[in-house]
């Protein structure tokens, strides 16, 4: 009789989203962009819902978001992503529909269309990477670069006696009516990655419940044009985007408020709303 | 269905109802907006999508996202809107998605004003937007081709993906007479391109970008060969009384109607005269028109601008016959009687300088 050693029995703690496409991306070491995306999908593949929706890229790095997803997509103009997904979702109003834009894309060329889409209630879900520059050309200058900030076209830093100062979008969508969630989250470490994925499920919760508008915007790092090392930018979003970007909940539906549980977590849950 | 007394404006929007247009966005405009106010009752009443957008920038492309998830869609406008919507436009020529698009032409330049005009025709017939691409143009001369160019457009850009545009002015838009509609049609099948959630199937994406050169330059001629299979199979005009015309006047949209009646006058004096209707400004009836060049004395090119379609003309005739122009702009139509003067002077000089009238400035 031949004894054979029974297979070890092991339990996956890590695997690839099924919502991501098994393709490698374009992003540079250290970006953030790739952090985003992996939450995004493991939020479709936990709710199970794949199948059932349709992503709007912007224009900028994420331009190939279409090709990292692995569901329905549409590629909009520079800075039209609302209103693209305003089409999209009125034609489907059964799907979860969300766009992916940068600072660029939707602080600045498209500030229109992001602020009418939060006008109108639209049932649609924004992810807002900011990571105060324009990437995908070369590192200009954005809305949301900080004062100071050295770019390729503020090269003595951005004066904010000519160019204005940042722009804080969450801010100014929060009072926004038909806005019904509204938060900041950032990227840099992985307590702050726990809640940008809790918030990205959340914003989709408010999607399928038709509560109107939401938005997560999460502070990224572009260590290839802030001149920074992969963790000297996770620093610097921690020591400079963050204080000119407070993090929290701008803006939520009484019924996906949580309540204070007291301790650590009521402690980490002060620090992380805005004034 | 019965004739009734319809203003145009009105007329080619419930033509796309009835067609199933299920997703109309807009922007108010001067000489449309009554399309946008019709739509804005009809489409919720029969739980179809109205947006009154906040620009038309971002009609145009919630019109691209609705196209993409692959329902009949539409807008309309007029010059400095349609201006704003070139971006949207050449996006979806690059994506190949269907849609309608009406524009009621007002005088331009800039702001220019809210009279009837064709001076957009460069616009919608060059492309307008960037990029090597195409959009059928279908140009209505009566509240009835509104209807029945509107309905046709949704066909052509759905068989074809493609943009379709209805080229109609002020006057159209605004004037009412007698038309009948189509009954109501039932809703399409989304096609099976569209963004409509991956269930049980691949995922779709709707994309205009080609990072490879070579790669957009093979979907670039992708496109031609569809456009040159549209120019083959949907090219449209009509012949009026060319049989036996000496001169033969090319005219679209409101234009050609003022010319129909110059073109009875004329034929009362005993000059036998004829139109050419280009009812698709694009593909442009070619065939038609060189048909002409060796039956006629003389081309008479009438247009509601300085002289656009005219260069169309020349490049199809090739100096094979006299080309005279004459034009009204600034929101002015042509008068039967100054259409009647440039026939006569057609006859009399056929190889003439270009008509004096076309350079009179009005007092």
């Amino acid at each position: 009789m031949t004894m054979v050693a029974p297979e070890p029995q092991l339990t996956p703690v890590f695997s690839y989203p099924e919502s991501l496409a098994h393709v490698p991306t374009h992003y540079c070491p250290g970006c953030t962009h790739g952090v985003a995306h992996r939450l995004i999908a493991e939020v479709l593949d936990e709710m199970g819902l794949r199948e059932d929706t349709i992503g709007v890229a912007s224009v900028g790095c994420s331009v190939f978001a279409y090709r990292y997803f692995a569901t329905d997509f549409a590629q909009a103009p520079h800075g039209r992503a609302p209103a693209m997904a305003t089409g999209v979702k009125r034609a489907n109003p059964d799907q979860l529909v969300f766009t992916y834009q940068g600072d660029g894309d939707l602080a600045s060329i498209g500030a229109a269309e992001i602020l009418h889409a939060a006008v109108r209630g639209e049932r649609i879900t924004v992810f807002f990477v900011n990571n105060a520059i324009y990437g995908m050309t070369g590192g200009q200058m954005a809305p949301t670069t900080l004062a100071g900030q050295k770019t390729a076209s503020s090269p003595k830093g951005r004066d904010v006696a000519t160019s204005g100062a940042p722009l804080r979008m969450s801010e100014l969508l929060a009072q926004v009516d038909g806005a019904a969630y509204v938060v900041r989250r950032s990227l840099h470490d992985v307590v702050n990655i726990r809640r940008a994925k809790k918030a990205i499920r959340q914003a989709f919760e408010v999607q399928r419940r038709g509560l109107g508008f939401s938005m997560v915007e999460m502070l990224s790092t572009c260590p290839t044009n802030w001149g920074l090392k992969p963790e000297e930018a996770l620093s610097f979003v921690r020591d400079e985007m963050v204080p000119a970007f407070p993090l929290g909940d701008f803006k939520v539906p009484a019924e996906m408020q949580e309540r204070p549980r007291g301790g650590r977590a009521a402690a980490a849950s002060a620090e992380g709303t805005a004034p | 269905m019965a004739v009734e007394l319809l203003k145009g404006n009105v007329a080619f929007a419930e033509a796309a109802v009835r067609a199933g247009c299920e997703a109309y966005f807009g922007y108010p405009i001067t000489p449309q907006t009554e399309a946008l106010e019709h739509m804005a009752k009809r489409m919720p009443a029969l739980g179809r999508t109205f947006v009154q957008a906040e620009s038309e920038v971002a009609a145009i492309n919630m019109v691209y996202g609705a196209a993409a998830a692959g329902v009949r869609t539409m807008t309309s406008s007029s010059g400095p809107g349609i201006s704003l919507m070139m971006e949207g436009l050449s996006y979806m020529a690059g994506s190949e998605v269907p849609a309608v698009l009406v524009d009621v032409m007002r005088g331009g330049p800039g702001l220019g004003n809210i009279a009837p005009a064709q001076s957009d025709y460069h616009q919608l017939v060059r492309g307008g937007g960037h990029g090597d691409y195409r959009q059928i143009v279908l140009a209505p001369a009566s509240v009835q081709e509104l209807i029945d160019l509107t309905t046709l457009a949704f066909d052509l850009a759905d068989r074809y993906r493609i943009v379709a545009v209805v080229a109609a002015d002020g006057s159209l838009g605004q004037m009412m007479e007698g038309a009948e509609l189509p009954p109501m049609r039932d809703l399409a099948e989304r096609p099976d391109w569209a963004v409509t959630g991956a269930r049980g199937r691949a995922p779709n994406v709707v994309s205009s970008i080609h990072l490879d050169p070579e790669e957009l330059e093979a979907f670039n001629h992708h496109l031609q060969a569809k456009y040159a299979t549209i120019a083959a199979n949907e090219t449209r005009a009509e012949a009026h009384l060319l049989d036996d015309a000496r001169v033969a006047v090319v005219a679209f949209g409101t234009s050609a109607r003022v010319a129909k009646t110059a073109i009875a006058a004329a034929r009362a004096e005993g000059i036998a005269a004829g139109l050419l209707r280009p009812i698709t400004l694009w593909p442009y009836p070619e065939a038609e028109l060189r048909a002409l060049v060796d039956r006629v004395d003389a081309l008479l090119v009438v247009e509601m601008n300085t002289g656009q379609m005219v260069e169309d003309v020349h490049r199809i005739v090739q100096g094979r016959v006299p080309v005279r122009f004459y034009g009204r702009t600034g929101g002015v139509l042509p008068m039967p009687e100054e259409i009647v003067d440039a026939i006569r002077e057609a006859v009399a000089v056929p190889g003439g300088a270009p008509s004096p009238a076309a350079q009179e400035v009005p007092a």
